[in-house]
């Protein structure tokens, strides 16, 4: 099975307290000096639709958003341009590259804590990962070697959603802080 | 571009026709071809564009960062997809839902492709259809693949084709109907979808249907082609037939439609469409696209040669089956409910569940059933409550829903016994909205947030209206309450400004060398009796004071309104130099030292452009020239409106001309000053060779639209005015002079002008 177009969202501690115009600013900063790789495009602002993604920078290759679905913020990194490398490479780009901003976005906002035990891994194509239980069996050796990455084989559990209309998504939760990537 | 797109193309075989099939199969090579460089940028531009696969804001590769214009890193080696259009650039995807109507899952599929081709978010127009952001071109066919498996089009859903017939949320429902439009919006929907003779258009052409005259849910007034539900007894039988309008429209200069028919019978309904789109393709004007659209040719000819042409193009027309076939299997009604009627029960006091009765809620025709609106702020949902509204329908429906112009949907066939259950089940997913259709169910075209036509910030500006009204809006007065308002980020109208009760449009000035975000206001248009009236711009507000100028509007309509008058006659009545009055100070912009937050647009802190920002004349310095003439100009054509509104529609039109010369002579007197407006034939001469030939008046999208105002009011220096004709001019002058501010702050930043 072919694990693309990977998404990672690394949800907020407790409650959103970082003002999203102050956000906007940042990411229209970031698109000015097109300071992440890839191409970095435009801001969407939808923060008049509930539950939704909130915040938003549009790339080529990749969305970054501080989005609310489920009404819980996160830091979403969105995978749109297909990777080559295996499977656990490509969950680990979007990791890191979620993380990246994650911290990036700390180091603005001293209030704004993102969570090292708990995110959820998404699969933004139903054609090449059926919300199956198949699906979760295939991918099931990719995720859990990319998570003995990040988590020194610390205990982690793992929840499918399992409403076949939705996509391949799973919780990832840990009684331990994940290895931090260097920033950079 | 998805790693699953060969893989949808085998797994949907067999769900699609076949026609449709080969076609998206088709577009799919054409894709391929223009990668290749195989196929005309400018073929696949329209080619792509028919297929609904638009352009998007920044799709040349340039953005500006509020102190430049910035190239964005893209791969500079392929080749584009369309005239100054980059390959990679995101484009919006239109998806075409003909009178709105929708079933269970086709929402769960549009959920499915916003999620993983878009931003997680659909957005719905004022012409009922779907629009996708942010859409990779390279996606489009498997998006069009999925969309045709549950029987849904993009084909003709921009370009010079029919677009989406638009139609009457309510019909079949409503209590005020002749009958229900249904089936007969279906048929001329799939009756003309790529017919052979609908290729050959100038221009787009837009169909609506409407089962009454009095309300505005199908728009039929402001439509090039529209219908209105009408019986009449005919050799004692009682026989259906439509009301024709043809030649309406909004756009930059808006028509309202003439009377094409009093009773066209049903049976000639599709053979006359199909006779009309032959005249147009044939006569309509192909070369200027600013006068391609029909209302051009209904005005060039008149109503009556218009309708002698149709009639001798259909008396040669071949007999199609298909015209009437459909006739035999019209039922009375075309959906029937899953749930038993029922009667309203007591709502124990719940306020939010009794505001979202008294305004979403609307009696259908067949007893114990209500309609309910679904009101969505900006017209926007995500896929999780296009999947939660899926599960709604199916729970309390026959799966009939539909989406309306005014950017929402309306679940049909709701037992009234249902209705506690419906709003906890909408309010659970964020779907609970009150207000529709009242001043709080603001409508807003995508504006600077993707459209590249957009100059302002409607989105934002709506957003900001809809945040300050959301406490308050139901303790308003119900004059108040019952205002529409709707906004557009530019002069093109895709928010509909001109039919609201207040409508705004978006506009650039240059104030002492900083350019600021603007939006005209416009007062005096009708939504009601299908978009009956239109309004004119009185004023122009900078952006951050135009929530500041509602507030004056409504406040002043409230002390000063006779009982149970109307906002639309208050206007008249009270007159727009008064109206102008009470906003004026409005339109002052404070200096740019200490007042940045002016000089940038609503939810966009970048500072405001249209192009790069030239720091010219700083605070105090003299006003030049330039803008005491264009100050003046736009004097000129308010009295212009006053005129008309008084009745003398002939100085009206003269002031407005003479308002045209004098914003041309302010351009001409940047470069040269000895001009006098004493002699327009100079202005004009100086104008064009100027500014014309050299190319610095050409609009980056309209290019020479805005010019040809001015040569033709030349041209006809003399000519008798009626109501209609001047209200043109002024439209046209209103025009001509927001082209004027945009060249101006042109040459200015790029220093050309001298």
């Amino acid at each position: 099975m072919d694990l693309q177009h990977v998404n990672i969202k690394i949800f907020v501690e407790g409650e959103l307290t970082v003002d999203l115009d102050d956000v906007i600013k940042v990411f229209h900063e970031l698109i000015s000096q097109q300071a992440l790789p890839g191409v970095l495009l435009d801001v969407g602002d939808y923060r008049h639709v509930p539950a939704g993604p909130s915040v938003l920078m549009v790339g080529h290759e990749a969305d970054y958003c501080l989005d609310n679905g489920g009404h819980r913020y996160g830091l979403l990194y969105r995978r749109k341009a297909p990777l080559a490398g295996s499977n656990e490479d490509r969950l680990r780009q979007a990791f890191d590259a979620a993380f990246h901003l994650c911290q990036l976005l700390e180091s603005k906002f001293p209030t704004l804590k993102f969570s090292r035990r708990e995110f959820q891994i998404i699969i933004n194509d139903r054609g090449l990962a059926p919300n199956t239980p198949e699906t979760l069996e295939a991918a099931k050796p990719a995720i859990e070697s990319f998570l003995n990455g990040i988590f020194d084989n610390t205990q982690v559990s793992l929840e499918p959603d399992t409403d076949p209309r939705r996509r391949f998504a799973v919780a990832v939760k840990s009684a331990t802080d994940f290895a931090l990537p260097a920033a950079s | 571009m998805k790693a699953s797109n060969e893989l949808w193309k085998t797994r949907l075989t067999g769900q699609i026709t076949d026609g449709l099939a080969e076609e998206i199969d088709t577009f799919e090579m054409q894709i391929e071809l223009r990668r290749q460089d195989k196929m005309d940028e400018k073929v696949f531009a329209e080619t792509r564009l028919r297929r609904g696969a638009y352009g998007q804001r920044y799709d040349n590769g340039q953005r500006h960062d509020g102190s430049e214009s910035k190239t964005l890193p893209y791969d500079t080696t392929k080749h584009t997809k369309g005239p100054d259009t980059v390959w990679d650039a995101p484009g919006m995807l239109r998806i075409k839902i003909p009178y709105g109507g929708m079933n269970p899952e086709q929402l769960e599929v549009l959920a499915e492709l916003a999620e993983e081709y878009s931003d997680d978010i659909a957005h719905i127009t004022t012409r009922q259809d779907f629009q996708l952001h942010y859409v990779h071109i390279e996606n489009t066919p498997t998006i069009m693949r999925r969309l045709a498996a549950v029987g849904i089009t993009t084909r003709e859903a921009c370009g010079n084709s029919i677009r989406n017939v638009c139609g009457c949320p309510f019909a079949g429902v409503c209590q005020d109907e002749a009958f229900d439009v249904t089936p007969y919006a279906d048929a001329f929907t799939y009756f003309m979808l790529g017919h052979p003779d609908a290729q050959n258009f100038g221009r787009k052409f837009k169909p609506s249907f409407s089962g009454c005259h009095q309300h505005s849910c199908g728009l039929a007034a402001m439509h090039d082609m529209g219908m209105t539900a009408v019986v009449r007894e005919v050799d004692g039988e009682r026989k259906r037939g439509f009301r024709v309008v043809v030649g309406g429209g909004l756009g930059a200069v808006p028509r309202q439609a003439k009377l094409f028919d009093e009773f066209l019978p049903v049976e000639e309904l599709l053979p006359i469409a199909q006779a009309m789109s032959k005249v147009f393709g044939k006569h309509g004007e192909k070369k200027m696209r600013s006068r391609a659209r029909l209302k051009f040719l209904v005005d060039k000819w008149g109503i009556d040669k218009f309708k002698e042409e149709v009639l001798a193009e259909r008396a040669n027309l071949t007999p199609d089956p298909r015209w009437t076939e459909y006739l035999e299997h019209i039922e009375e009604e075309t959906e029937k409910p899953s749930r038993p009627p029922g009667d309203l029960p007591a709502l124990n006091g719940n306020e939010r569940m009794n505001h979202w009765v008294k305004t979403n809620l609307r009696e259908q025709r067949q007893e114990g059933y209500v309609a309910a609106t679904v009101a969505l702020p900006l017209g926007d949902l995500t896929s999780d409550q296009l999947r939660s509204l899926a599960d709604i329908v199916r729970q309390f429906t026959n799966g009939t829903i539909r989406t309306t112009v005014e950017q929402n949907f309306v679940i049909r066939w709701v037992s009234k016994a249902d209705v506690p259950a419906l709003f906890n089940a909408l309010d659970a997913v964020g779907l609970s909205e009150p207000g529709a259709s009242n001043i709080l169910d603001i409508v807003a075209c995508p504006g600077t947030d993707t459209c590249k036509l957009g100059i302002s910030s409607s989105r934002g500006l709506a957003a900001e209206i809809r945040s300050r009204l959301a406490e308050t809006s139901f303790k308003l007065d119900q004059a108040v309450q019952d205002l529409h308002i709707k906004v557009s980020g530019c002069f093109n109208s895709c928010g509909q400004h001109h039919v609201a009760d207040i409508g705004f449009f978006g506009a650039n000035r240059t104030v002492k060398g900083f350019k600021v975000p603007h939006f005209q206001v416009v007062l005096g248009g009708q939504w009601e009796e299908n978009a009956g009236s239109y309004g004119l711009p009185i004023v122009a507000i900078p952006s951050k004071k135009v929530p500041n100028a509602l507030d004056r509007i409504t406040s002043f309509y409230l002390t000063q309104k006779q009982p149970n008058e109307r906002f639309v006659k208050f206007v008249k009545r009270i007159g727009k130099t008064k109206m102008r009055e009470i906003l004026e100070d409005l339109a002052e912009v404070p200096d740019y030292e200490g007042n940045e937050d002016f000089y940038a647009d609503w939810g966009d802190p970048r500072q405001y452009s249209i192009g790069d920002i030239g720091k010219g004349e700083c605070a105090g310095e003299v006003v030049s020239q330039y803008e005491f003439e264009t100050a003046a100009a736009e004097r000129i054509v308010f009295g212009a409106q006053v005129s008309l509104e008084e009745g003398d529609a002939q100085k009206a039109g003269e002031d407005a001309y003479r308002a045209m010369i004098k914003a041309a002579k302010a351009l001409v007197l940047v470069q040269y000053d000895d001009v006098t407006e004493e002699d327009p034939d100079e202005v004009v001469d100086e104008f064009k060779e100027r500014y014309v030939d050299t190319e610095l008046f050409l609009d980056p999208f309209a290019g020479s639209k805005f010019a040809d105002y001015l040569f033709d009011a030349h041209q006809q220096v003399g000519r008798t005015f009626d109501a209609d004709s001047a209200h043109h001019l002024i439209e046209e002058t209103q025009l001509f002079i927001e082209a004027v501010h945009s060249c101006y702050n042109r040459v200015r930043t790029q220093g050309l002008n001298r």
